[in-house]
């Protein structure tokens, strides 16, 4: 897995980074590569691994060059198909010094150049240095698994897999956070594009690469998309246990690649279909010890232990959970902070990093995960609320099809859904069912709530409202496709991107060096399930219709028939029960909310008070508690207080190339 | 019902309205397309409402037509405790 860092100098007249600067950069990283470090350094360019290793334990070290040494490459990821891609460059001349899946990068990338992306099946972020062209060539997976950021700075171009490995580059790049970003997160849950929430710091997209040349020139493309089309329902007439045992049959071969490593590979058990469809799949399809990891919760409302023990015993699997209660969650939070790097609105993260932590104490690296079916199967409840909003809009005067709102949101004590007439004039936007936005006005619109309580200074330097600014981005991409199918586009670039993959994902597992693979984001199961029809995924209310046909014969009925209980952590009333954490006073002090400038002191007070009154609070109050308090963890750790201290002599360093006064 | 109002507008502004004025609420004005409550918010205001007027709410009586708005819910709770 790894982390990745360096440099690239696209102006003459500045004085380069330092070997230091590179050290500083990658340390900050050590989490998601502690077992060693490597170097390369020319005078415009210098390149930085973290390594976790997990193929070719021993011959794996970055970073590797082409048989010239001309390409350097580092890179965090995985290549699952490289020994296929290896096999076919050494048939073409190709000489390779290791076995590692990272050699095949530059080898391919010398046959093919950016091309070269559309052979690899993998979750990746990758930094090529071409030594004879002089240019930086960046680039990420197709479904944005692994994170890539970069900024400019005083000549030059600066990257790494986390925000933090750019600031410890200097104390002088800049540190603030993005007014008009902190509205996005706070409509959408997450940024919505490349902009992250510090000013002037990117992040690469998903599916694209970027190439910088000797004279900072940048092209940047996008290789690939989810192709959801228009026209992309041809396989909607096909017989539906066709649909399923094809879906089947790839899902198969995407496990079957997911455990090459060189390491024992677990997997993530929620007790739900997801997770339960992947370790089945281990179970039936493979040799793999199974060894599965969950979360339970002290708090019934969230708890799916029952679900996971069913699951365990059905498998047979050797079954380790970690228990989380308030106390627990509170603690956790600052540092949970400090690794998504983002606001959040909700503690939904927080357990996932603690599940690492876990599996990380029973040195395991790797875990296979359900993470991306509810995008691409259509398994969210965004996508029942909207069909059925679509059918009362159909005959909007029938006084029966409003009760169909009561079958949603089941799993909630305060369902919005309790009163079928509340519910039909709160999902009322009164945008028509070809609004490009159709499915997620109710809930962008709950969401924007949140930001009562920015302070005026806020709002006035972010005057653009987010979803008007989508609308000119996406607008013309979701032209023609229908509701439910722009619905499945939005939350795989939005909210599965920019948040479950990012904030949930790889940031949670890697803050313990843990690796996840997610079966259901192979290319070609998403590009499977993009040519599928919305009929095929959702039947009637019945979500992810296929995925449940396609696994029904090796997973537990009561598992397939169970109604879905999204994952959820709890959120205010983990800060406000018995132990109220220090911290709480410190971060939302009334003179530290008015000197950050990003929150209006008054009405936090009055939201602070009211949970101290009740600690269980609905949507809104959670979101807006969690938000605030998230913004002023960051901004306090990223923007007033950014420490990079790193050792004179950093440990385990393993290769060092043409590093200033290093042996080569 | 001219205690009542007073009663539902000090509620609404501590549980709802955290940066709102007097002003910035008419008696008339819908909560919902306000955006002052969201859709837990309604169930929140319905424990308030029977805890602090002893009344019992019924699920057919959730609609918009009694709580959605300050003069609505004055209406209502007067309805249920005359």
């Amino acid at each position: 897995m790894c982390g990745i860092a360096g440099y690239f100098r696209v102006q003459d007249n500045k004085a380069t980074f330092d070997l230091r600067s590179l050290e500083r950069m990658i340390w900050s990283l050590r989490h998601r590569g502690p077992d060693g470090f490597g170097f390369f350094q020319d005078q415009r360019t210098g390149l930085a691994h973290a390594r976790l290793s997990i193929i070719d334990l021993e011959g794996g070290w970055q970073p590797i060059h082409n048989e010239d040494k001309t390409l350097w490459v580092v890179f965090n990821g995985e290549i699952f198909n490289y020994p296929e891609l290896r096999q076919d460059l050494i048939a073409r001349g190709h000489r390779f010094a290791t076995d590692s899946d990272t050699e095949v990068i530059v080898h391919l990338y010398e046959e093919k150049g950016p091309d070269c992306l559309e052979d690899l099946n993998g979750q990746f972020a990758i930094a090529l240095y071409d030594q004879k062209e002089q240019a930086l060539f960046l680039a990420r997976d197709r479904m944005g698994i692994r994170p890539l950021f970069y900024t400019r700075h005083d000549g030059h171009i600066l990257f790494g897999s986390e925000i933090k490995a750019l600031f410890s580059a200097s104390p002088a790049i800049p540190r603030q956070l993005d007014p008009q970003v902190l509205r996005e997160i706070f409509t959408f849950w997450s940024p919505a594009g490349r902009e992250t929430v510090f000013q002037g710091v990117f992040q690469l997209e998903p599916g694209c690469w970027l190439r910088v040349d000797r004279n900072g020139e940048t092209r940047e493309e996008q290789y690939w998309d989810i192709p959801f089309s228009p026209a992309s329902c041809s396989l909607a007439g096909k017989e539906e246990h066709k649909l399923a045992g094809q879906l089947r049959e790839l899902l198969v071969d995407s496990v079957r690649l997911r455990l090459r490593a060189d390491v024992p590979v677990g997997a993530y058990l929620s007790g739900g279909l997801d997770s339960s469809a992947i370790t089945s799949l281990i179970k039936h399809y493979t040799d793999n010890e199974l060894q599965t990891f969950s979360v339970t919760f002290a708090d019934k409302v969230y708890d799916e232990q029952a679900e996971q023990q069913q699951m365990a015993e059905f498998l047979g699997t050797h079954h380790q959970a970690i228990r989380c209660d308030y106390q627990t969650i509170a603690r956790a939070f600052p540092d949970v902070i400090w690794h998504t790097e983002t606001p959040i609105l909700r503690t939904a993260p927080t357990p996932l990093y603690l599940l690492s932590s876990l599996v990380r104490e029973n040195r395991y690296k790797v875990v296979l995960t359900g993470e991306g079916a509810d995008e691409i199967l259509g398994g969210y409840d965004i996508f029942k609320e909207a069909k059925i909003r679509a059918f009362i809009g159909s005959q909007p005067d029938s006084s029966c099809r409003p009760f169909l709102l009561r079958r949603l949101y089941p799993y909630l004590a305060l369902s919005p859904a309790r009163s079928a007439e509340y519910a039909r004039k709160f999902f009322d936007t009164a945008a028509p069912v070809d609004d490009p936005f159709y499915a997620h006005r109710p809930r962008w619109k709950t969401t924007s709530g949140t930001q009562r309580f920015f302070s005026p200074e806020l709002l006035a330097a972010a005057d653009v409202d987010p979803v008007d600014k989508l609308g000119a981005r996406w607008g013309k991409r979701l032209a023609g496709l229908d509701f439910f199918t722009r619905a499945q586009y939005l939350e795989s670039k939005m909210l599965l991107g920019n948040y479950l993959l990012s904030s949930q994902g790889d940031r949670m597992a890697m803050a313990h060096s843990v690796e996840g693979r997610f079966p259901f984001l192979d290319h070609r199961v998403v590009e499977l399930a993009a040519t599928m029809s919305p009929q095929v995924k959702m039947k009637v209310l019945s979500e992810k219709n296929i995925l449940k046909k396609a696994m029904a014969d090796i997973l537990p009925e009561a598992i397939v028939q169970r109604k879905k209980q999204p994952y959820m952590a709890p959120d205010i009333i983990s800060f406000f029960g018995e132990e109220s954490p220090a911290y709480l006073d410190e971060y939302l002090e009334p003179s530290r909310l008015r000197d950050s400038g990003l929150f209006q002191p008054a009405p936090v007070e009055k939201l602070v008070a009211k949970c101290r009154r009740k600690a269980r609070q609905g949507f809104r109050e959670n979101m807006a508690f969690v938000g605030i308090l998230s913004t002023m963890i960051l901004h306090h750790r990223f923007v007033e207080n950014f420490s990079a201290d790193t050792p004179e002599t950093l440990p385990g360093t393993r290769i060092l190339v043409g590093c200033a006064g290093s042996s080569k | 019902m001219s205690d009542i109002v007073p009663k539902i507008r000090q509620f609404i502004f501590d549980n709802f309205l955290f940066d709102a004025g007097e002003e910035d609420l008419g008696n008339d004005d819908s909560f919902l397309e306000q955006g002052v409550i969201d859709s837990t918010g309604v169930l929140e205001l319905v424990e308030w409402l029977e805890e602090t007027f002893d009344i019992k709410v019924e699920d057919e009586e959730l609609v918009p037509e009694n709580l959605d708005s300050v003069n609505l819910l004055a209406r209502f709770i007067t309805g249920k405790t005359s």
